[in-house]
């Protein structure tokens, strides 16, 4: 066939390559994440072959000129470089340096910046945030290991309670001498500002390194832009942009080495994700080339400047309006030097490396009519769209910005070929209001200046864009798109590319069958989450680096889930360096790793025609393709796709691998993509396995390759028929019941096709409808919790722990039951009579995480094993529990006043408001979260710091909050991550200022609307679920009454009276936020006596950025940035803050104790000053078996590592406010310790200082416990004002809320 | 003063006192004290291949959950600097016990795989075991499994590992053989240089409250002894290897009634967990004046002077001991 042709074609080519480029190779792997290809070598200084820059590039541009030489065509294509005005030669022809060989590794951008950073510096200061924590995750694990830096020294790594203390910490060293650096993005960034100007005010060198990631203005987002390294443009930082790995690494070089000598501090940033996350071949920088860049002179000078008594000076006066103004102006000089230093440390570089950069490159036609101007990835699409537009004789330029700050003026003016007509400025920010944006204003002043100096006459028509914010898509097309633009009359200015804009109509159009990235192999991996597909591909492109003269790029994508998410992982190989910084869109290969994907994602959507399809299929190969949906096997058709099968999960599982099937496809990747023969791919493999698993032990390495040798056996070419032969369709992505918005807006996002959706069809504000997290049925769990009504002892504990709400329970009126075979069974209580009461999985939303099992009490008397619930085969129960679900839903809510909620079981009838969130299988936080909403959701409004909570609470494309059926909810917003105590205190002085404004009008009012009611509603004052049934019918009665009143008053008593149904206002975040970042705020938020009420889900690590150290990390736990042990013991938040007096406090932890629990919650809430609950949460940081997670919080509090406690503040003198709820130990903390991986790691890692730290942490325990018992024994009250004021709560309502009022 | 060397295994021993397996001997303070007090030799922890491997995956699992599952985090625990699953450590304790101690220090081995029992049992002869004990127990709950298979492969097993020692090498057997006589002969001509009788198997409990099953390991008591004590005196003129008894030995009295059953080397446990090293030293004293008193002039006098040949009533080891206690007590009862 002819595809099949083609696909040979490219394997021969491949193997062709390879035997031209024969490499001698070096095994070992290099300190990093990244494994060495070649040995570290001394050189010569020469350039050598397959460089971005200096060959294929080049050889291109060569080849392209003999080409059209001979041709009177005025179009020529050079790769020169300009970067004073001077027009550079073409770079001379690169030469193979006799006998040298580069050390060559395949990382990320994050790693390429740390590797230099952390050569270069004394002393790194560091706050996680993405995508920039791995840098300093990197660095601290370097310097754990005493690896030193350029002078043999090993850097102090030093993590703070935020970017803003990373900062103070920065200027401290700096001025003290120090070579001082730190890693941030986004609002890292721009909690480091105001030390910024002062750093840069007082020319102190240094360098932050920042992974560029948007700002979070309608919505926060993680991914990649220029919106934070814009806002620090006024500083005074000058500013250095790198568009790829490897350009990661050199900038990072030639940063700290400008900044030395030119003593201005210097931010190198390169595009979050696409740069900071993407995996390239680097040429490393050898301790040589840095000795050679970094001047010995300028660092003595840093440290003669050093603060010391020896010579004393004074650093940071305060100045009057005499001298402030000339001050300031002195470092002029010093930014005007800048430019030369950069210039000349480059021209080192490329001495050194043959890499040569310029302030501006300029690539394209020397005779260039349209020019593009941009910084960063996005000028790896715009070279290949340039290229390709050259090549067809087109006359267009691409100008790539390299020094942003000081802005190069001249040299970029000089840069654009005079004759340039028209030039389009990209910008990857956007700046509301501003009359364009910061590159374009930018540009323009450049250009305008130089028409007024009459240097450049006529001025070109410029415009500006935005493009690729929040890691939208840049792409070849894109580029051609701008072009295109710039070729009508009158281009549009200040245009959108990458989207459709029909509101503002912004958006230029693009080709969308213009693609350049024709050359080598695509190939596109499907899997889940922590199945080892990502891992696999990352360990794939490490293989083709090192064992083929090919240039690779690996590029992942993760869904927003934390469980079940689905990983996409885009791999490109080719015998050119790749400058496609952008998503594969036309895959050679497709290799789908459960099959289940083909139901969730379009797998085929980017199949070229004769693609090859791999898929792990459960499946026998006979039947495997009768088992596709009939539009996947029409696609197979359509493009002629050949296609094969193995049965992974099978294979994995007989070796002894569970579910990690990587080491299962890998193979079947090599054998079916042919990069390699077969024997050497499998060899490398095997290789990569022992190196990858050493240190994981040899059973591991073993059961590993064992996979290896096993799978190209089991795969097996699919026989494809004429045409297609399954019924069934794709499910369709939400049911046909959802509401509007759902249908057109969220259902693409669900599809991954958020891409299409127009401006118009997003919120301006970012406000979205909740509730939308049902209508996401990802049905993935394996096993399923069915329920066995026989031994049930209605308990609540399964609804209780449930991390997802997919285990519902409800108690009901006969009359109300589904019908028969509808499993119930009568429910005991002396509250409610002849009620029924069932439990019921939500078998599309359940995680299959084992929790609710493993926290039932009930066993069968003939057979212990068999519970109340028992984990069962998702495919025997899907169906019936499908039907009992929908069932189930239609069953009216029991009225929450008939049942005390604070017994366990009868809160658990309520109906939560926080449900099927994309949270890990076994979360220990949503539990927390979701018992909030059942017992105070439909009159809550939640501040959520940003954490694991705001995004499993807040990630599109759906939200776990939700509305009950009188369409009441928690009202949730997310501000920030270290304001989050300020935010909900606003909201809560909001409110308050609110209830008085409503209660003032409503007394005005009375006599209209009826002195009775009125008193009735102003007098109120219960608290329990019937008082504020009873409130809702007299609001709804003033509604009512008010609508026959069209005065300004009843309107303005109208807008506010709901406020007059007691709300609550919660407080939500993890530690990071509570013991950390937003420690301050919490503090002053606390010591302010108001009714705001704090849920702290206490993880005891950073978990959403993957677990790095937190104040609440306990001694000898591992994290990272503790990676041996954290050697002091946690900060006690709980007694810090009942240290006030007046502030309700309970430690628990759900899974010991769930009554405590719940009785803390409803204390909290009724006590009516602050609150303050600190959830122990089971999180997978903690290296545990998660379907044990509630098992985990039990021994923490058997073992005294977590006691249990509260403290209920109270008026009366003679009140002990502090009461511990749980028991003296009867576990040690060792025992504790050792069932979860975060302790018993360093057992096997550092046993003496495991030890030594368990010891302490036992003796923390005791201690604690020996403090908290003191406590216990001692009187305390609140003092009580005459007067109500926000420092003097009321008298406790503990009695009342404990009491239930119902 | 009488004679108290022995030789156990072709080692030469100051006495037969020895400290089996047990918390004491996993730490190298805990060798020193038995050392100092007098212990003539010390058998180390098992290593268990079971436990290495979960170990091992254990944490494999803990470091790839959640990874690369996530933007924000490529994973969850920072990754481990060295792999030590309880090997390295196993091992750095021997070589430091043997560069510490005066007296053989005997490694113990538990495998679940051919290779593991190999390549462990290579490494334990590596870092300076004096002997290797392999500690071969199966729980033959499996019905399809005969015994004469379980017992082939066991043979099939010491001799693969016999090939690959030097060292002298050890049996620990289990009490609950058909025929254990006929299969310690064979044992012993596959190449075990000694016996040891018998293991203590952890025995499951249960658990009233929580309805679980839980391991427990009960200390000995004195009375354990009777079964060791039984086939030792019969094993003794049997098979021509060195024999251990464990199991029982609280007192000296323990230890002579062992050793004239015919053990070569009594091994204590239990005993020094419930008194602490210093008994080693109180033993050696009782056992050289009971010697003495009974004009024994040396251990190896005594060792299998009351082996079931060398005792005029040997058909007594093979009675079934409680049908004689109940014949004596009715006929008491019948006076």
């Amino acid at each position: 066939m002819k595809q099949g042709a083609y696909q040979e074609t490219k394997i021969r080519n491949f193997h062709t390559l390879l035997e031209r480029h024969p490499r001698a190779r070096a095994w070992g792997e290099t300190e990093g994440t990244g494994r060495q290809i070649a040995p570290p070598l001394r050189r010569d200084g020469l350039a050598r072959p397959l460089t971005p820059q200096n060959s294929a590039w080049g050889r291109g541009s060569r080849r392209r000129r003999a080409d059209h030489s001979g041709t009177t065509a005025a179009t020529s294509f050079v790769a020169c470089r300009r970067s004073t005005g001077e027009r550079a030669a073409p770079a001379p022809a690169p030469e193979e340096p006799a006998g040298v060989t580069p050390a060559v590794v395949c990382i990320d951008g994050n790693e390429a910046a740390a590797r230099v950073a952390h050569r270069l510096s004394e002393l790194i200061a560091i706050y996680p945030i993405t995508p920039a924590s791995p840098m300093g995750e990197l660095a601290d694990a370097w310097s754990a290991r005493g690896r030193a830096n350029l002078w043999g020294s090993v850097p102090e790594v030093i993590e703070m309670q935020s970017e803003a203390g990373a900062a103070g910490v920065l200027h401290g060293a700096v001025l003290r001498g120090a070579l001082a650096t730190s890693f941030t993005a986004s609002q890292g960034l721009l909690l480091m500002l105001p030390n910024m100007f002062k750093i840069a005010g007082e020319l102190a060198p240094l360098v932050i390194h920042v992974a560029a990631r948007a700002v979070a203005t309608h919505a926060l987002s993680i991914f990649g832009d220029h919106s934070d390294v814009m806002a620090a443009r006024t500083t005074g930082f000058a500013m250095l942009c790198a568009s790829s790995v490897q350009e990661a690494h050199d900038f990072a070089a030639v940063a700290h080495a400008v900044s030395l000598r030119a003593r201005v501090p210097f931010l190198h940033f390169f595009d979050g994700f696409r740069t900071s996350h993407e995996l390239g071949r680097v040429e490393l920088l050898e301790d040589d080339d840095l000795v050679a860049l970094v001047d010995e002179e300028a660092i003595l000078a840093q440290r003669a400047r050093r603060l010391t008594p020896d010579a004393p000076v004074i650093r940071g006066t305060a100045q009057n309006p005499d001298v402030f103004f000339q001050g300031r102006e002195a470092v002029s000089p010093y930014y005007a030097a800048v430019p030369g230093i950069v210039e000349e440390v480059f021209a080192r570089l490329a001495a050194r490396t043959g890499r040569r950069h310029g302030l501006i490159d300029y690539l394209g036609a020397h005779d260039a009519e349209r020019v593009l101007v941009l910084m960063g990835s996005g000028a790896g699409a715009a070279e290949e769209a340039i290229e390709a537009l050259v090549a067809r004789g087109e006359r267009v330029g691409l100008v790539k910005l390299r020094l942003f700050r000081p802005f190069p003026t001249a040299a970029l003016v000089a840069a654009v070929p005079a004759t340039a007509r028209a030039i389009a400025v990209l910008d990857r920010t956007k700046e509301p209001g501003a009359p364009g944006e910061p590159l374009y204003q930018d540009v323009v002043t450049a250009f305008a200046e130089s028409l007024a100096a009459g240097a450049r006459i006529p001025m070109p028509r410029i415009v500006g864009g935005r493009y690729g914010l929040g890691s939208k898509e840049f792409t070849p097309a894109m580029a051609k798109g701008v072009l295109d633009e710039l070729s009508r009359e009158a281009p549009l200015n200040h245009f959108t590319i990458g989207i459709v804009d029909d509101v503002s109509h912004t958006s230029l159009p693009w080709d969308r069958d213009f693609a350049t990235d024709d050359e080598g192999v695509r190939a596109l991996f499907f899997g889940l989450g922590s199945d080892g597909t990502v891992g696999a591909a990352k360990s794939t492109v490490q293989i083709i680096a090192k064992e083929t003269a090919l240039h690779a790029q690996g590029y992942f994508v993760y869904d927003s889930k934390k469980s079940g998410a689905l990983t996409v992982s885009h791999i490109r190989f080719g015998p050119r360096p790749i400058r496609s910084t952008y998503q594969i869109e036309r895959a050679d290969f497709l290799s789908v790793h459960h099959f289940d994907l083909f139901e969730r994602v379009d797998v085929l959507e980017r199949a070229t025609p004769g693609a090859r399809l791999l898929v792990n299929s459960p499946h026998a190969p006979e039947q495997t393709w009768h088992r596709l949906p009939r539009d996947v096997q029409e696609q197979l058709l359509a493009k002629r796709i050949e296609l094969w099968a193995i049965d992974a999960d099978r294979v994995a599982r007989e070796v002894g691998m569970g579910n990690r099937i990587n080491t299962v496809m890998q193979p079947c990747f090599f054998a079916l993509s042919g990069v390699l023969p077969r024997d050497r791919a499998l060899e490398a493999i095997r290789r990569s396995i022992e190196t990858a698993y050493a240190r994981r032990g040899p059973p591991v390495v073993a059961r590993n390759l064992a996979a290896v040798d096993r799978a190209l056996g089991e795969l097996h070419r699919v026989p494809v028929p004429e045409r297609p032969t399954a019924a069934f369709p794709r499910r369709p992505v939400v049911p046909g019941d959802a509401s509007p918005f759902v249908q057109r807006v969220t259902a693409r996002l669900l599809e991954g096709k958020g891409d299409l959706l127009p401006v118009s069809a997003l919120p301006a504000d970012g406000t979205f409808p909740t509730g939308t997290a049902r209508y996401e049925k990802r049905a993935i769990a394996g096993e399923l919790p069915i329920w066995d009504p026989s031994i049930c002892i209605d308990c609540g504990k399964c609804a209780m722990a449930c991390p997802h709400a997919a285990i519902r329970m409800k108690v009901y009126a006969q009359a109300d039951a589904p019908g028969s075979g509808f499993p119930s069974k009568p429910f005991r209580s002396r509250e409610v009579e002849h009620c029924l009461l069932t439990i019921q999985v939500a078998p599309d939303d359940c995680t299959g995480c084992g929790v609710c099992v493993e926290v039932c009490p009930a066993r069968s008397k003939s057979e212990v094993r068999h519970k109340a619930l028992n984990m069962e085969p998702v495919a025997e129960h899907r169906e019936r529990e499908r039907e009992c679900f929908e069932s189930f839903l239609r069953i009216p809510q029991l009225d929450p006043v008939s049942l005390d909620p604070a017994i366990v079981k009868n809160a658990q009838t309520r109906e939560p408001l926080f449900e099927f969130s994309g949270a890990c299988a076994g979360c220990g936080e949503t539990p927390y979260l979701k018992l909030l909403s059942q017992l105070f959701g439909d009159r809550v409004l939640i501040a959520n710091a940003t954490g694991c909570s705001s995004i499993f609470g807040g990630n599109l494309p759906t939200t776990p909050w939700t509305v009950d059926a009188a369409g009441r909810g928690p009202a949730w917003a997310n501000s920030l991550f270290e304001d989050n105590a300020e935010f909900g205190f606003g909201m809560r002085l909001a409110l308050e200022h609110h209830i008085g404004e409503a209660r003032r009008l409503l007394a005005g009012f009375a006599p209209q609307i009826g002195e009775e009611l009125a008193r009735a509603i102003l007098d109120e004052a219960g608290r329990g679920d019937a008082a504020i049934a009873a409130q809702r019918a007299r609001i709804a009665e003033l509604k009512r009454r008010l609508a026959g009143f069209d005065a300004p008053l009843a309107r303005r008593l109208l807008s506010l009276c709901d406020d007059l149904v007691r709300k609550s206002v919660w407080l939500v975040g993890g530690d990071g936020w509570a013991y950390d970042i937003g420690a301050p705020g919490l503090d002053h938020v606390l010591a302010s006596g108001r009714d705001v009420n704090v849920l702290v889900l206490d993880t005891q690590v950073y978990s959403n950025t993957g677990g790095q150290a937190s104040k609440a990390t306990p001694r000898a736990a591992v994290a990272k940035f503790a990676a041996s042990g954290k050697s002091v013991p946690r900060k006690d938040l709980g007694l810090i803050a009942s240290a006030y007096g007046h502030v309700y406090v309970a430690q628990v932890a759900l899974g010991a104790d769930d009554s405590q629990t719940l009785k803390a919650f409803l204390e909290a809430d009724a006590w009516p000053g602050p609150s303050l609950v600190i959830g122990y949460s089971t999180c997978i940081a903690h290296g545990i078996d998660m379907s044990r997670s509630m098992a985990h919080q039990r021994d923490a509090v058997r073992s005294g590592f977590w006691p249990l406690w509260r403290y209920h503040p109270g008026s009366d003198p003679h009140q002990h406010p502090f009461q511990l709820d749980s028991r003296k130990r009867t576990l040690s903390v060792r025992a504790f310790a050792e069932t979860e991986a975060r302790f018993a790691m360093l057992l096997r890692s550092d046993r003496a200082r495991a030890e030594r730290l368990l010891a302490l942490a036992q003796a923390d325990a005791d201690e604690r416990w020996r403090h908290y018992t003191q406590l216990a024994g001692l009187e305390r009250s609140v003092p009580q004002s005459t007067s109500p004021g926000p420092l003097a709560p009321p008298a406790p309502l503990v009695d009342e809320s404990t009491a239930g009022e119902g | 003063m009488a004679d108290l060397t022995t030789r156990y295994l072709g080692l030469a021993l100051r006495t037969p006192l020895v400290a089996s397996s047990s918390p004491l001997t996993g730490s190298l303070d805990g060798l020193r004290r038995l050392e100092d007090a007098g212990a003539a030799g010390v058998v180390l922890p098992s290593l268990f291949e079971e436990q290495l491997t979960h170990d091992a995956f254990a944490a494999h699992h803990a470091l790839e959950v959640g990874a690369e599952t996530f933007a924000e985090a490529r994973d969850y625990l920072p990754q481990l600097e060295s792999g030590d699953s309880g090997l390295d450590t196993y091992l750095e304790l021997l070589a430091a016990a043997k560069r510490a101690l005066g007296i053989p220090v005997v490694a113990s081995l538990n495998g679940t795989t051919l290779g593991g029992w190999i390549d462990y049992a290579r490494l334990l002869e590596q870092a300076g075991a004096a002997a290797v004990e392999l500690n071969v127990y199966r729980i033959a709950a499996d019905p399809a499994h005969a015994s004469a298979d379980l017992e082939a492969q066991d043979l099939e097993l010491l001799r693969v590992v016999r090939a690959a020692l030097r060292v002298p090498l050890a049996v620990k057997l289990s009490p609950f053989f058909t025929g254990l006589a006929h299969f310690a002969r064979r044992v012993v001509a596959a190449g075990a240089d000694g016996l040891v009788l018998f293991n203590r198997f952890y025995q499951p409990d249960l658990d009233l409250e929580t309805l679980e099953v839980v391991p427990r390991l009960a200390l000995s008591r004195s009375e354990d002894l009777r079964l060791p004590l039984r086939w030792i005196a019969i094993l003794r003129r049997q098979v021509g290897a060195s024999l251990a008894a464990t199991s029982g030995v609280h007192g000296v009295e323990d230890v002579l009634k062992l050793l004239l059953a015919g053990a070569d080397v009594t091994m204590l446990a239990s005993a020094l967990l419930e008194r602490g090293p210093a008994l080693v030293g109180e033993l050696e004293r009782g056992m050289a004046s009971w010697l003495d008193a009974h004009e024994y002039e040396s251990v190896a006098q005594m060792k299998g002077s009351m082996s079931q040949g060398a005792v005029p009533d040997p058909e007594a080891f093979e009675r079934a001991n409680y049908v004689r206690t109940l014949n004596s007590w009715s006929s008491r009862f019948r006076q």
